[in-house]
């Protein structure tokens, strides 16, 4: 049993698990205290202050982030003393913080913002006085305004602790720290895998995403372009949350009809391609396993863990499936296949698509995507640029009635959809490996065994005799442990594995809208889940469009045009960086 | 970037090796030791002595950076060679180091936290050599000079003129 | 000579106590006027070579010796003991010459062929060298008469400056490590011992002045087999150099701290963390530890008694705020040197995540006293809540600086005037600062006030490490709350909001009001920065930053009012708010101050008053010291 404790907060008494800090016990009584530096994800850093709280018989204020509770604890979150402190810390990171709030890609959804507004900050009584430091664009995904940071260290910890690339470091001390990658090198120019976890984290605006919009709107203002877009999985279940629904609603119909608004030409679905994806995938691994070569072999379709093993296991990458990501399917297919069945020029075709995914905007540009003889992904988007250009464009997202895919490459399976979470590529992957290789329907479709959120959890699976033992990481940190496990000659017999660069996987990617519900992930996922259940296709190789696909177009799972189109070499290209 | 010496200065690793043997042992920790000892072998920390520890001693280089940058005593650019270090602790402040340090920066040039253009010297200031009784005072290498005068700090920067 | 002695392997306390008897009579002469020869040495020359006193050219002095010994071929009988701080660090170089007993101060190369000459082979004093009373002006023999020394109660100090500190032989005749002996001798009941280290009533010399008894339990009851132990050497403070002249001057008997308080906290290993800016403390200190442990008196099976300590020195790399312990552990384990939120306190979930104990360089060297003496001894010096005696550094604008060994509870005023001798020049007291960023000043109508760890922290100050910086009328308070600020703002490590940006706004508001900018509500606007950077900042440096912009503005709020509504700096120090002229009464026209003006903001004809031309001139007052002979440059 675990031991508890009693503390009084605000004159109310509560008893929690000894070890919760007193942030999270007055959260069980519904007493808010706001945070900066903190955040639910990371480890509690105690540097911003603004969570300060009055604990009786102490000498200064201490911060509810990290104290520890302790039986007997009387803590004021409220008093005069608390409230005066946590003001200024406020007016002193307004001071030196750009009052650009309009034009910021943070405007409304800045905690900096936000706290001003809420405590009552009416006016800086000192002058700016940090120097002006240099923007840092050099990454193809994320852009750098450290002079919008605020030292709070988050996206450091978040990239040290959980991914475990020690991209960023505080350098320098007082007045003039900064948070920047090491030597001031643009994140460009250093080990950075683009997961993109860093500009979802950062309270402000000094970490953001790349912003493709302009490009995209002029495609499609362009009479000549057909602007095709397609949407990955997670994108449906998070995009809600910028027009103020809960995280995990499905909101696939809207979305499309979203798009259509914005005059897109045709609206596809990333879901169709991962259907593909596992057709070749799992053929791949069938192969592998026969040949006993390249076992275990490891999902691609997470770009941010692509550039992980390329950077720091490059002796490994042969593990790696040789399939695309479904992304760069679908833009292979889109220029070919579609362009042929559709009597489209694909030159004049503009492949768009919608991504939970920071990582995904340099994938797009890789020398070897252009498979279709043309780029094969002209443009990403995040699912955070799609939500601001439907505001921008007038479209009131809540009242649109919902509309479907268009057709040819607009149909999806439930194991398309579970793409989008930990777990999903290895589910649907057993769906269909299972049917294929037993040639027998299966018992129970939802392997229950291998979801949740577990960093690495592993299963063996039962395939008509043949026991397959498959292991599922999420999180980079955890990707490491997978790797370093490999390294050591594979010691759990691991055969498939699954690994996303995000936690959770693709659904609490870089690019998906700014989470403040402490369980995101989990209602998000739950929506995915959700999704699958509700459709009446559930298992890739039974996607009529897929079935068309091969029959018309590539034949055979891993056939001659397979690998031409669908399945690439992956190198390390990352080996000029610091 | 510009500040930093990239390039041009070939960086002969072996000198690091004498300075891991010595900190082999040393289960954790060691990094500053290390960082200590390569600034000995080669006045300075290049890049690529830096990342030499950093494979080595298996710390990402931006914690390296970071902890360089974080401590006075480390350098990431090649200092002269005297190092004149202007005290700015409180019993000089109130007997005027103040005075001091502009003399010094006249006399050579150069402002604190930089060498002059012959590598000879480089000032910097520190926050107490704890020789408070002799304020004002200044270290140059390892010796100190105290009871000092603005117009004696030309006389004492030529005994190190070789 | 003692240095002669073979060290070999103590196996036991008797093995111990049978060097001691060994080494002793060859220390004799500094003790006894009357003692006989040893092995033909007559006299010993103490020199002091501590960092102060060598940048004043002790080695020049003791090079002159050894030449002028050597020429008269006295060598073999004299000999040089170079010893660590003695103390008088205005007076440097200074020696002391026994069995004589004679204090010379201020020496010069040139002089020592006479010393040899009438005291060594004379027998006398020369007068000229001696230390004059400033009152009587009347030459002083013995330096325990002089005021500056009479006036102290050296417990802590007592081998600092009178043995050789590179010698542990020279440490073990003075009873060194016999306070560990006897604690290996109760290393079963090692709580007796703990009892006495509380009984001592000791609170922590750093400045926050916990109690050590009751700290050093936290560690020893919290679990885990392994504990450290780290003396916090980084002595930070701007104007303290107390722990400096310690580890200079006896670095055993912080080896031998440390290693009874590892014994009663139940740490085998221990880190000492000496700050890089002092590199002859780190050197006699590796010496020591390597001579302890070749004695045995460290490492492997102490003194034959199974039990073992490892004592390792870590070089700090330049950063203030490593003096706060939980940085400082940062430090050590390689990390930038950020301070962490306590709980966990070190006690608990220190280095390595392990239970710690962190003290001080002063605080670990009184326990060998407290053990071979006894808690009720230590004890019955100080005042009731404030035991013992405290070394002060004594510096600034005071007659006699140097270091000052007093009992707690002395007053201020008998430091500054009595040991200290006073202002320099005549000037009139200010001030004093105590406690450096941390502290605050004391005004005149404060200094009656016994010194102890309450009294100060009621009066706005506190006793940090020690660090007395006595200012005088000259000093401009807002200045020097300014001069703190800069340094915190310098030594902030940047994690906390109200440290990192509270400390640069104060700073800023400070420079406008030095530099004739301030405006109505600055002194408000700092009192609200202040009070809440004290009650919001992470750790201590930031908790403590304000303190010297509040006392300065309790003390001298018209200093400040001065400079904001007046635009004039009292102290006629701030230099954008002063004037420089010529009063032509007294100019005789002889031209050096237009000579030597650097702005040529000086005109006038040869033999005739001259003026300054305000609006070129830079302040900088070269005219001033150029015009010494006449006294015809001033400034308002």
């Amino acid at each position: 049993m675990t031991k508890t404790v009693s503390i009084t907060i605000d004159n109310q008494t509560v008893t929690v698990p000894a070890g919760v800090t007193v942030w999270g016990a007055a959260r069980k009584l519904g007493i808010h205290i706001p945070t900066l530096c903190h955040h639910f994800d990371v480890k509690p850093y105690s540097g911003c202050r603004v969570c300060v709280v009055e604990v009786q018989g102490g000498r200064a204020l201490t911060a509810a982030c990290s104290h520890p509770v302790t039986d007997g604890l009387v803590v004021f979150t409220n008093s005069p003393k608390v409230r005066e402190a946590r003001r200024l810390v406020v007016e002193l990171l307004l001071a030196n913080h750009p009052h650009d709030c309009l034009t910021c890609d943070r405007n409304q959804t800045c905690e900096l913002q936000k706290l001003a507004l809420d405590l009552g900050v009416k006016e800086i009584r000192f002058e700016k006085s940090k120097p002006t430091w240099e923007i840092d664009d050099t990454s193809p995904s994320l852009v750098r305004d450290p002079n919008k940071c605020i030292l709070c260290g988050r996206c450091v910890r978040f990239c040290a602790d959980k991914q475990t690339c020690a991209v960023y470091t505080f350098a320098n001390r007082g007045f003039s720290s900064i948070v920047t990658p090491a030597f001031g090198k643009g994140l460009g120019e250093v080990h950075c895998t683009l997961c993109g976890q860093c500009s979802s984290i950062c309270p402000v605006g000094a970490i953001t995403v790349k912003d493709d919009t302009a490009a995209v709107i002029a495609a499609i203002d362009d009479p000549e372009k057909i602007v095709i877009v397609q949407t990955a999985p997670s994108v449906r279940v998070a995009l809600g949350e910028m027009f103020g629904d809960a995280p995990g609603s499905v909101v696939t119909g809207k979305m499309v009809a979203g798009l259509k608004r914005l005059g897109f030409d045709r609206v596809l679905d990333t879901n169709f391609t991962a259907d593909v994806t596992i057709m070749e995938e799992a053929t791949e691994f069938t192969h592998r396993l026969n040949a006993g070569k390249d076992i275990p072999m490891i999902t691609s379709c997470s770009p941010g863990w692509i550039n992980f093993m390329e950077m720091f296991y490059p002796d490994l990458i042969h593990h790696h499936s040789t399939c695309k990501s479904p992304q760069q399917i679908f833009g292979a297919l889109v220029k070919t296949y579609y362009a042929q069945k559709e009597n489209l020029d694909p030159s004049k075709i503009v492949s768009v698509s919608i991504m939970p995914c920071t990582a995904k905007k340099y994938e797009c540009t890789r020398p070897e995507m252009n498979a279709s003889g043309y780029q094969d992904v002209d443009y990403v988007l995040t699912t955070r640029e799609l939500g601001r250009l439907l505001k921008s464009y007038g479209v009131s997202f809540n009242d649109l009635a919902p509309l479907p895919y268009d057709p040819v490459m607009g149909v999806g399976t439930g194991a398309g959809t579970i793409f989008g979470n930990t777990g999903g590529v290895m589910e649907a992957a057993l769906r269909t490996a299972y049917e294929v290789v037993t040639k027998k329907t299966l018992p129970a479709i939802e392997f229950t065994a291998i979801r949740g959120m577990g960093g690495l959890r592993e299963a063996e699976i039962d395939l008509d005799g043949s026991k397959i033992k498959v292991a599922i990481a999420h999180g980079l940190g955890n990707a490491r442990m997978v790797m370093e496990s490999i390294k050591a000659g594979n010691p759990r017999g691991w055969h498939f594995i699954e690994v996303m660069a995000c936690p959770g996987g693709c659904i609490s990617g870089g690019g998906q809208p700014i989470a403040t519900d402490i369980n995101y992930r989990a209602k998000r996922i739950a929506g995915l889940y959700d999704d699958d259940r509700h459709l009446s296709l559930r298992k890739s190789h039974e996607n009529p469009e897929v079935q068309q696909l091969y029959t018309e177009f590539l034949k055979e799972p891993c056939g001659h045009l397979s690998h031409k189109l669908l399945h690439t070499t992956i190198h390390n290209a990352h080996a000029d960086l610091l | 970037m510009g500040s930093i010496a990239t390039s041009g200065h070939a960086v002969d690793l072996a000198k690091l090796e004498p300075v891991f043997d010595k900190y082999k042992d040393m289960a954790n920790g060691s990094l500053i030791p290390v960082l200590q000892g390569a600034q000995d072998a080669y006045g300075f920390l290049p890049i690529a002595a830096l990342q030499a520890i950093a494979k080595r001693l298996n710390v990402p280089i931006s914690q390296i950076y970071g902890v360089v940058t974080f401590y006075a005593q480390f350098r990431l650019v090649p200092r002269g060679k005297h190092v004149i270090r202007s005290c700015q602790g409180t019993a000089c402040h109130v007997r005027n180091s103040a005075r001091i340090l502009e003399s010094l920066k006249t006399v050579l040039g150069v402002a604190p936290g930089d060498t002059t253009e012959d590598l000879k010297f480089t000032l910097e200031t520190v926050a107490c050599i704890g020789c408070c009784s002799l304020a004002p005072v200044m270290m140059i290498d390892t010796d100190a000079h105290g009871r000092l005068r603005p117009d004696r700090v030309p006389k004492i920067l030529d005994s190190y003129s070789n | 000579m003692t240095s002669t002695i073979p060290l070999t392997r103590l196996k036991n306390a008797g093995d111990l106590e049978a060097l001691k008897n060994k080494i002793f009579p060859g220390l004799a002469l500094r003790k006894d006027p009357n003692a006989q020869p040893y092995e033909g040495v007559t006299h010993n020359i103490m020199v002091c070579c501590d960092t102060g006193c060598t940048s004043s050219g002790a080695k020049a002095i003791v090079t002159a010796f050894e030449k002028d010994l050597a020429e008269k071929g006295l060598d073999k009988k004299v000999e040089i003991v170079v010893i660590g701080c003695h103390g008088f660090c205005e007076m440097g170089p200074l020696i002391v010459v026994y069995p004589d007993d004679v204090y010379y101060v201020h020496l010069k190369p040139e002089d020592i062929p006479e010393i040899v000459e009438e005291t060594i082979k004379g027998g006398r004093p020369v007068e000229k060298f001696l230390y004059h009373d400033r009152e009587t002006l009347k030459p002083v023999v013995k330096y325990r008469e002089i005021e500056f020394y009479a006036k102290q109660n050296r417990i802590l100090l007592t081998n600092c400056g009178h043995i050789h500190p590179e010698r542990v032989t020279e440490y073990i005749a003075n009873d060194g490590y016999k306070a560990l002996a006897k604690a290996l001798s109760m290393k079963d009941d090692t709580t007796a011992l703990l009892e006495e280290v509380k009984l001592s009533g000791l609170r922590g010399r750093g400045g926050g002045g916990f109690p050590t008894g009751r700290k050093w339990e936290l560690c020893r009851n919290a679990p885990g087999d392994k504990k450290y132990i780290i003396c916090n050497a980084d002595e930070g403070d701007p104007g303290a150099f107390m722990d400096r002249s310690l580890m200079e001057g006896d670095p055993h008997r912080l080896v031998e701290g440390m290693t009874i308080g590892g014994l009663i906290i139940g740490a085998n290993e221990g880190y000492i963390y000496c700050r890089a800016e002092y590199p002859l403390a780190i050197r006699r200190l590796k010496l020591a530890i390597s001579q302890a442990e070749e004695l045995g008196v460290l490492g492997d099976n102490i003194l034959g008694s199974g039990w073992s300590f490892h004592l390792h020195i870590k070089e700090g790399a330049g950063a203030f705020v490593c003096g706060e312990e939980t940085a400082l552990i940062h430090s050590i384990e390689g990390k930038r040197g950020m301070p962490t939120a306590r709980p966990p306190f070190p006690a608990i979930s220190g280095l390595w995540g392990k239970p710690t104990n962190n003290n001080n360089v002063e605080t670990w060297a009184n326990i060998p006293g407290i053990i071979l003496k006894g808690g009720a001894w230590y004890a019955s010096y100080g005042t009731e809540k404030s035991k013992g005696t405290k070394v002060f550094a004594l510096t600034g604008k005071v007659r006699n600086t140097g270091l000052a060994e007093v009992p707690m509870g002395m007053t201020m005023r008998e430091i500054i005037f009595g040991i200290g001798g006073g202002i320099q020049n005549d000037k009139k007291f200010k001030a004093v600062q105590i406690g450096g960023p941390s502290g605050g000043c004391l005004p005149d109508s404060m200094i009656d006030r016994p010194v102890d760890y309450d009294s100060l922290i009621e009066a706005g100050a506190m006793m940090g490490s020690g660090g007395l910086v006595v200012v005088d009328e000259d000093t401009c308070m807002v200045d020097l709350a300014r001069f703190f600020l800069s340094f915190t703002r310098d030594e902030s490590c940047g994690k906390c909001t109200p440290c990192r940006e509270g400390s640069t706004r104060m700073l800023n508001i400070l420079t406008n009001i030095t530099q004739g900018k301030g405006k109505p509500g600055d002194i408000e606007l700092l009192e609200e920065l202040a009070r809440n950077i004290k009650l919001s900042s992470l750790c201590g440096l930031g908790q403590t930053c304000p303190n010297p912009i509040l006392s300065t503005i309790r003390y001298f709020r018209h200093e400040y009012e001065a400079h904001i509504y007046e635009k004039k700096c009292p102290a006629r120090q701030c230099v954008d708010l002063l004037t420089y002229f010529i009063d032509v009464e007294k100019c005789v026209g002889c031209g050096s101050c237009k000579k030597i003006c650097p702005a040529n903001a000086i005109d006038g004809n040869k033999k005739e008053p001259h003026i300054i031309d305000i609006q070129k001139c830079i302040k900088c007052g070269s005219c001033i010291d150029a015009c010494k002979k006449y006294k015809a440059v001033t400034r308002k």
